[in-house]
């Protein structure tokens, strides 16, 4: 959808179709690697977050420590590969669709020596980003290695054919903060075992790592509205507009918000029924809890 | 040749669908509908027969509708957009139907909450077929139309006609039977249980004989071409049989041999699709959408067959050794 090949387009209708060619097409090597590395990225810090969450009230855990370590060995492979997969995935989607990179990177005017935003209020109608932080030719360096590479800007499109530049920016800007943290846990990890050879005692490492048990799960989200928001208005780019592509139903509101209501609704009970699963399994855990609070609040 | 090949392969599925997830559904009512002093031993022994082998039972709904979209887009967009109302009741259905079963198995206490999931889990049973059955006489009525590209027919074609309604209500009878057929033969051990059963598949094919010959009747008018196709020469052969295996399920039944009606049930339930898909075809979506016209270019075909050859080599083996470790001791 992002790359779409394997066809040729003859009186509005799709013909010589070659479903091989569609399935490799060029934005399937970047895409399928970061995703694949995305999901090792999420399930281990989000494993190794639950079992540091139960080292810091049970140190001498074997069970928690042994657990912990081996999700610490997929986050600390994992995500320095996921760092330079993103930047292989952002230089192909500079080529393949230049609108959604300027979307990503709230890019405006084409240049050379482009500035790298972060962050900041981008402004669709003055074409500028308020506040952000501009770090000089960054941009030009990332996609080019060169401070005087060309960068096409959203000016360059039309108008109807930039997608939602706010929030493509923010999630990317998400995304990546949330990788960049996640990087930096994992050096920290990494450091400590060079330097004694085992694996997290440090309380404020244990406690970072809860801290970043969700932020792989963030980050594989906010990276698909990257993709999908970054892509519009087109749902085949190129080809078809996604107005195009839906069903005439009227009233989608309907259905749209059912399925949204009994989704969230489904969502709330198996927190509720697994946190119950859980408390019948750990009978010991709430008397543990109080037991264990209460010399923290004398001391 | 293709396209038709691709289309047996639906129809094969479609049947797999009924004869294991519509048993599923079947299982659900029985659920809701349990009563008398073994109330909670009827429901017990249909949790334990559906729990294992239920997720796997709707892979073949889902390769249904993978089918359809890949090797008939145009049909499957037809369908989509005509039938949008009672296939998203029928979604709906399915969502809710699942999670409340999974949730009331692994909801750990016995109290008023579980209960509810009971119940969620019973109408959801009833709602769900209810509307495959009527989606599927919709297809059939010869309401819906699709011209340029377009459905001319808005989205209340076809699946409020009394002939789609009477196919809701027999696909809900068709379910219940067999169920309760297959529930004779899993408590083997509680005879009292087995006799709660087989009375109630023995109900559910007497309420079934007057539904087809309504769903006959209605689709003169309702459905002309299903009709017409029903007059075949191969029709009476076809028909002869499906009648054959009730009559065979229903006296086995009645003399308890229970693995025989098992089997002359699965039999009924094959001819009646059987029967089904022979009356339809070449139609995907009759008058207008046929299994040629709307078939994907030659390229896709051949490489989603070569795709199910693959998929069956894996597939196949895995769901009947499932099957196998949870059924197989109850076959003797």
């Amino acid at each position: 959808m992002n790359a779409p090949v394997g066809f040729d387009v003859v009186n509005g209708q799709p013909v010589n179709i070659n479903p091989i060619a569609a399935m490799l097409n060029p934005a399937s090597l970047h895409e399928t690697i970061h995703m694949v590395l995305a999901a090792y990225v999420a399930t281990a810090f989000l494993v190794a977050g639950i079992h540091a969450f139960f080292l810091l009230r049970d140190p001498q855990s074997v069970f928690h420590r042994a657990s912990c370590s081996i999700a610490l060995v997929v986050a600390c492979i994992s995500i320095p590969l996921q760092m330079v997969s993103g930047d292989f995935a952002a230089r192909e989607v500079a080529k393949l669709e230049p609108p959604k990179l300027a979307a990503m990177e709230a890019h405006y005017q084409t240049g050379t020596g482009v500035p790298l935003v972060v962050g900041g209020i981008p402004d669709d109608a003055t074409k500028t980003v308020k506040y952000g932080l501009q770090i000089p030719f960054g941009l030009s360096l990332l996609i080019g290695y060169n401070p005087e590479t060309k960068v096409v800007g959203l000016e360059d499109f039309p108008r109807d054919q930039w997608p939602n530049v706010r929030l493509v920016h923010w999630s990317f800007d998400i995304m990546v903060g949330t990788g960049s943290a996640m990087l930096a846990v994992a050096v920290w990890v990494a450091w400590i075992w060079w330097r004694t050879r085992r694996l997290p005692d440090n309380k404020w490492l244990l406690r970072a790592l809860v801290c970043s048990a969700p932020l792989g799960f963030i980050a594989v989200e906010t990276g698909w509205f990257v993709t999908e928001l970054g892509r519009q208005p087109w749902i085949i780019y190129g080809f078809m507009r996604t107005r195009d592509a839906v069903t005439p139903m009227p009233g989608l509101l309907v259905p749209f918000s059912t399925f949204t209501t009994v989704y969230l609704l489904l969502a709330v009970i198996v927190i509720f029924l697994l946190r119950r699963q859980f408390m019948e399994t750990h009978p010991h855990w709430i008397k543990k809890e109080t037991l264990k609070k209460e010399p923290v609040s004398h001391a | 040749m293709l396209e038709t090949l691709v289309a047996a392969v639906m129809l094969a599925s479609l049947i797999l669908y009924a004869l294991m997830g519509g048993a599923d559904y079947g299982g659900g009512m029985w659920d809701l509908l349990a009563s008398g002093p073994r109330a909670q031993r009827q429901r017990h022994a249909i949790v334990e027969a559906i729990a294992p082998i239920w997720e796997a039972n709707h892979v073949w709904l889902i390769l249904v509708i993978v089918l359809l979209f890949t090797a008939f887009p145009s049909a499957f967009s037809t369908v989509m957009i005509a039938l949008h109302i009672p296939i998203t009741a029928m979604l709906i259905g399915i969502v809710l139907r699942g999670s409340a079963f999974v949730f009331r198995k692994y909801d750990s206490a016995e109290d008023a909450v579980q209960r509810r999931w009971s119940t969620i889990f019973g109408i959801a049973s009833f709602f769900t077929p209810f509307f495959q059955g009527l989606t599927m006489g919709a297809l059939t009525t010869g309401d819906i139309h699709f011209v340029g590209n377009q459905v001319t027919t808005g989205f209340f074609a076809g699946w409020l006609t009394p002939f789609a309604l009477t196919c809701g209500l027999f696909a809900l009878a068709l379910f219940a039977f067999l169920a309760a057929t297959y529930m004779t033969v899993a408590p083997q051990s509680q005879p009292d249980l087995q006799n709660d059963f087989r009375l109630r598949a023995i109900w559910a094919q007497t309420a079934l004989i007057p539904l087809a010959i309504i769903v006959f009747i209605t689709s003169k008018s309702g459905a002309p071409s299903m009709y017409q196709g029903l007059t075949n020469w191969w029709a009476p052969v076809l028909l002869g049989w499906t009648a054959l295996s009730a009559i065979a399920a229903t006296l086995a039944l009645w003399s308890r041999r229970f693995y025989l009606a098992r089997i002359a049930a699965v039999a009924q339930v094959t001819f009646i699709l059987l029967g089904w898909g022979l009356a339809q075809f070449p139609h995907l979506v009759t008058p207008d959408v046929t299994i040629q016209n709307a078939a994907a270019p030659e390229s896709t075909l051949k490489l989603l067959l070569l795709a199910l050859g693959a998929g069956g080599v894996v597939l196949l083996p895995s769901l009947f050794y499932l099957f196998q470790i949870f059924k197989g001791q109850e076959q003797r």
